[in-house]
């Protein structure tokens, strides 16, 4: 596939996965899975739920503080079988998906069974833990379930594709030459900038695109002392530019001036990355510098 | 309670791959075409229904505002649920009595992520998450502890082809083959496509729905129950909560012609027809359903906009829309639409 | 409409982490507190409301799914609301709405944040390829306006100290508040560095893990002391509408003019008692102050310094110590709104401002474009 510059990767993933604490009784569980023991607790209604929860789902009524020894082995109550097991689960090789009531318990615990074939798990196959090597106390350190006797921190990842399409694509490719495109409401006589195919307040169409200059005031302003990725040295300013003909501000960084000189009203120039550098991406642009030219006042 | 009614409705022509559209962008065409059909501009209320996750984005409602003409400011609010839920929050703003026009939406774009996976986000984030339990595995559970007959199953999956074939809106799909699917019991053909696509529906209240539509379809009971989230905890082979809210909604008061069924796999629509008590006679998903087009999001508000539709065009009396959201049918809300 | 009536709050206490609960167990701490708080269980609740901003901030997607059980919500109707930093105000609308409207009789509302299972930061700077933004956080989105507030209005540079020890102090009467910080005065806020100019560290709310409920009912079913809604409403407008005033948002002024319009007021600073007013940067005080018609255009600033806003002030705001005391984010809307329903049942202890009647609550979200707000009352409406 040729590559498209106006396609990318995008991840979602909080660095290092999400530190999850369990309170009482999901710890519970957890700290005696890590000893490889399983437990239930007893519901109000003498009820015992696998996985243990706060609360019986069936009411919302807290739960009594008693635990309960369950399992290991338990009962299929009904399985899907994975032919194509996904980077998530937790074997590499086609399973099943089972519930699973541990002996002891009135619930079913959702889990893997490793069992080799589809017909291996009707409902009624009998199941035993198969432990991980080293528990941590994660619900995975069952690595999986086994029918008897025969044979063994919270990563979030998403990961998307995004394509800019519409009117940021026309946007960007503006950006890839050099120039910025903005688009009027005829009803309400706004130039919109980045351009946009319909007007915020009444809604209504905008037609083609504008040529915009790379020249304009700013009206306000943040000098940001903590350091971020896309500007790394601190303190830096980032501004809302108000471009002449437009009519209404984007935010840049402010370049080329100490931070504590940049100014209300302030007319600045885009600084654009040489010709050869370019890509249809608003890293085009450097940032804006100041012109010289005289303040604007602000009203 | 007071008169309510659905008086337009617009979708998206789905798609099967992003086109890149902004969520403005996606969304414009339908709010254009509803404003267009009742002629407001203004409505008294607004709710729409998105996730941040399909997205891959925090807040990812917040430009759609900028796609419907919120100036002066609206009276406006969002739920991270299907749009469905919008609809029920725009119908209980509606009763208060002092606004008499709503105006609800809903959109996401399934194709950006990998749809199976960010729904396992969904899940306990301690007991199921964990496992990388994906929305096909845990369907695929449910589809075994329902144990339908293959036979009924291939025939709602034809069938649902077939009329989506024939739903302008519903990207075509091929005559289903017999191919296994990723996670057994289900098959290939037992999932639905990955669809991108939008949705808007507007409701009125009292005079102003007989002044907006020749035909309101007047809403005649609207109800959402949930149940326990952990699959091991409740019955899968059917769904308490789904009989729960129709009965709430008093579907069984009358003849049901046409039901539209968030059901987003075939097992699924032989829970929801037990627990909705349709029979032989109610036609199910005349626009294909979830199995044709599902723009996961709108699913559920297109299921009213399209029961809805059967009656605004006179083609039935009486329909019934049913949306879901949670793992496995946990969350059910039915509403009964009639002329 | 039918009346509705706050008669339980629960709040947890807020803290950076709180690491002996689950999820499910933060938010019912709340829970069960508001429920005990009205004399019920879960069986006498018809429905739930949840509320809380991104789902990043713990990577639950649409978590009232497994939260249902934890709330008793099964055989219920439950919602989910996300209308960003508003959504604790919009989820208490939300759930009036619902008796308002004659559905129900007895709701049940909560909304939560557990910002330390990761990074505030990181939730809210996620940005998309092709995206431009440089906006680092909430500081830095919200710095730029405070700005072109001073210059606007001429206010002295202090201003913000002054409200950052205020609202700190008021927290020190407040057993749930974060921030409590012994011996806080200007000379401790000034000695601290700016972050985004010209918001200092001591100037912004905290970043917190906690939970806030409140139990609705119709005028039928009051039990214990209520707090009566007197009025509700919300107000959005588009980021990214020419033209628009970001110091001074109009659906903040539409809104504030619709709930005010519905409770009889007609000047708030003389009719109102006490106002809990969403303020993450100290500076929006002055600028909220003038926004909602509590000053004049321009003149925020001034009732801020004459201490009018304080504890002891003829219009107290945030007497609990606000967001810049305890900020977990989706709930902290609907905390400004609890905090105004305790003020009119006289159970705010410490912080209670004598004599409260009546109280505003408010919360606001994304670019300052989402608003929420209710006014609760001792008397029956």
């Amino acid at each position: 596939m040729p590559s498209d510059p106006l396609v990318a990767r995008h991840v979602l993933e909080f660095p290092g996965g999400y530190t999850r604490t369990t309170g009482p009784v999901i710890g519970r569980f957890l700290t005696e899975l890590r000893a490889r023991r399983l437990v239930g607790v007893r519901t109000a209604e003498g009820r015992v739920l696998v996985p243990p929860l706060e609360y019986d789902p069936a009411t919302g009524d807290p739960v009594t503080g008693e635990y309960v020894e369950v399992g290991p082995a338990g009962t299929v109550t009904a399985s899907a079988w994975v032919r194509e097991p996904r980077a998530a689960h937790p074997l590499d090789r086609p399973f099943a998906w089972a519930l699973i009531r541990l002996d002891g318990a009135d619930t079913a615990l959702v889990h893997a069974v490793d069992a080799g074939d589809p017909r291996a798990v009707p409902p009624g196959t009998r199941v035993w833990p198969v432990w991980k090597d080293a528990p941590t106390g994660q619900i995975t350190d069952i690595a999986y379930f086994a029918p008897e006797v025969t044979k063994i921190v919270s990563p979030v990842r998403a990961e998307y594709r995004l394509r800019a399409g519409g009117a940021l694509r026309v946007f960007l490719e503006g950006v890839a030459r050099g120039v910025f495109l903005g688009g009027r409401c005829a009803r309400c006589d706004q130039v919109y900038v980045p351009y946009r195919t319909s007007c915020p307040e009444c809604g209504g169409r905008i037609g083609e695109p504008v040529e915009l200059p790379g020249t304009g005031v700013i009206t306000t302003f943040a000098i940001n002392n903590l350091p971020d990725p896309r500007a790394p040295e601190v303190p830096f300013v980032s501004a809302y530019v108000l471009l002449d003909g437009a009519d209404i501000p984007m935010i840049a960084l402010i370049g080329d001036v100490p931070a504590h000189e940049v100014r209300q009203g302030m007319r600045v120039r885009a600084v654009w990355v040489p010709e050869e550098e370019r890509t249809p991406s608003m890293a085009n642009v450097r940032w804006f510098a100041p012109t010289g030219e005289p303040d604007m006042e602000l009203s | 309670m007071r008169d309510v009614a659905v008086v337009a409705f617009a979708q998206t022509r789905h798609t099967r791959e992003d086109a890149g559209l902004s969520e403005t962008e996606l969304i414009l065409p339908v709010i254009d075409e509803v404003k267009e059909r009742t002629g407001l501009t203004r409505f008294g209320f607004t709710c729409s229904g998105s996730c941040d996750y399909l997205a891959g984005a925090p807040f990812s409602f917040v430009s759609a505002l900028d796609a419907i003409g919120a100036w002066p400011p609206i009276s406006e609010s969002h739920v991270e649920m299907d749009a469905a839920w919008a609809l029920y929050e725009a119908w209980v703003r509606l009763q208060h009595g002092d606004v008499d026009t709503a105006l609800v939406y809903g959109f996401g774009k399934s194709s950006l992520g990998d749809l199976r996976e960010i729904m396992t986000l969904q899940l306990d984030p301690y007991y199921l998450a964990p496992l990388g339990l994906d929305q096909v595995s845990y369907a695929a559970l449910q589809a075994a502890a329902v144990d339908a007959d293959r036979e009924l199953l291939d025939g709602i999956v034809r069938r649902s082809r077939a009329d989506g074939r024939a739903n302008p809106y519903a990207p075509d799909l091929p005559e289903p083959d017999v191919a296994d699917g990723p996670v057994a019991p289900l098959r290939a053909a037992d999932l639905p496509p990955i669809t991108d696509g939008a949705a808007a529906v507007v409701l009125a209240a009292g005079d102003a729905a007989r002044e907006l539509c020749e035909r309101p379809a007047y809403v005649r009971g609207i109800a959402h129950r949930v149940e326990p989230h952990y699959l091991g905890m409740r019955d899968l082979g059917r769904s308490v909560s789904a009989a729960d809210a129709a009965r709430a909604a008093g579907v069984g008061k009358g003849p049901v012609e046409v039901a539209e069924l968030h059901a987003q796999f075939p097992h699924e629509e032989v829970v929801l027809r037990e627990a909705l008590g349709l029979g032989g006679d109610t036609v199910v998903n005349p626009s294909g359903g979830p199995l044709a087009a599902n723009p996961v999001m709108a699913t559920g508000l297109i299921r009213v906009g399209e029961a809805a539709r059967r009656v605004l065009d006179g083609s039935a009396r009486r329909a019934v829309a049913h949306a879901a959201n949670g793992p496995c049918l946990q969350h059910n809300l039915v509403t009964v639409l009639e002329a | 409409m039918n009346r509705c009536a706050v008669i339980g709050v629960g709040q947890t206490r807020y803290t950076t982490k709180r690491r002996d609960v689950s999820i499910a167990g933060l938010v019912r701490e709340a829970a069960l507190r508001a429920l005990e708080d009205a004399g019920l269980t879960f069986k006498d609740i018809d429905a739930v409301v949840v509320g809380k901003a991104p789902d990043l901030f713990e990577g639950v997607m649409m978590p009232e799914s497994y939260l249902a059980d934890a709330l008793g919500a099964a055989g219920k109707p439950v919602t989910r609301v996300h209308t960003a930093g508003s959504v604790g105000g919009s989820t208490a609308l939300v759930g009036a709405s619902l008796i308002q409207g004659g559905v129900h009789d007895r709701v049940l509302v909560v909304a939560f944040e557990k910002q330390s299972e990761s990074n505030a930061t990181w939730a809210l700077s996620t940005h998309l390829p092709f995206s431009a933004s440089l906006v680092v956080g909430a500081g830095g989105y919200f710095a730029p306006h405070i700005r072109e507030y001073m210059r606007r209005s001429g206010a002295p540079a202090h201003i913000g100290t002054l409200v950052a020890v205020k609202d700190r102090l008021n927290a020190l009467k407040n057993p749930y508040a974060h921030l409590r910080i012994p011996g806080i005065d200007q000379a401790m806020v000034e000695s601290t560095p700016m972050l985004w100019e010209p918001i200092r560290y001591l100037e912004t709310c905290p970043s917190s893990d906690g939970a806030c409920a409140l139990v609705l009912a119709s005028e039928d079913k009051v039990t214990g002391t209520p707090a009566w809604v007197h009025g509700a409403a919300m107000r959005s407008e588009p980021i990214f509408r020419a033209g628009r005033d970001t110091v001074s948002p109009q659906a903040g002024k539409d809104c504030a003019a619709d709930v005010y319009r519905q409770a009889g007021v007609c000047d708030p600073r003389r009719d109102i008692d006490v106002a809990e007013v969403y303020v993450p940067f100290s500076w929006y005080e002055p600028m909220w102050l003038e926004n909602l018609g509590f000053a004049a255009e321009g003149e925020g600033w001034k009732l801020t310094e004459s201490g009018a806003t304080a504890l002891d002030g003829d219009i107290p705001w945030n007497a609990s110590g606000g967001v810049l005391s305890s900020n977990p984010i989706g709930a902290s809307g609907l905390i400004r709104f609890a905090e105004a329903a305790l003020q009119v049942r006289g159970m705010a202890g410490e912080h209670q401002v004598d004599g409260a009647r009546l109280a505003l609550g408010h919360a606001y979200g994304g670019g300052a474009q989402f608003f929420a707000m209710w006014i609760v009352g001792r008397e029956r409406p």
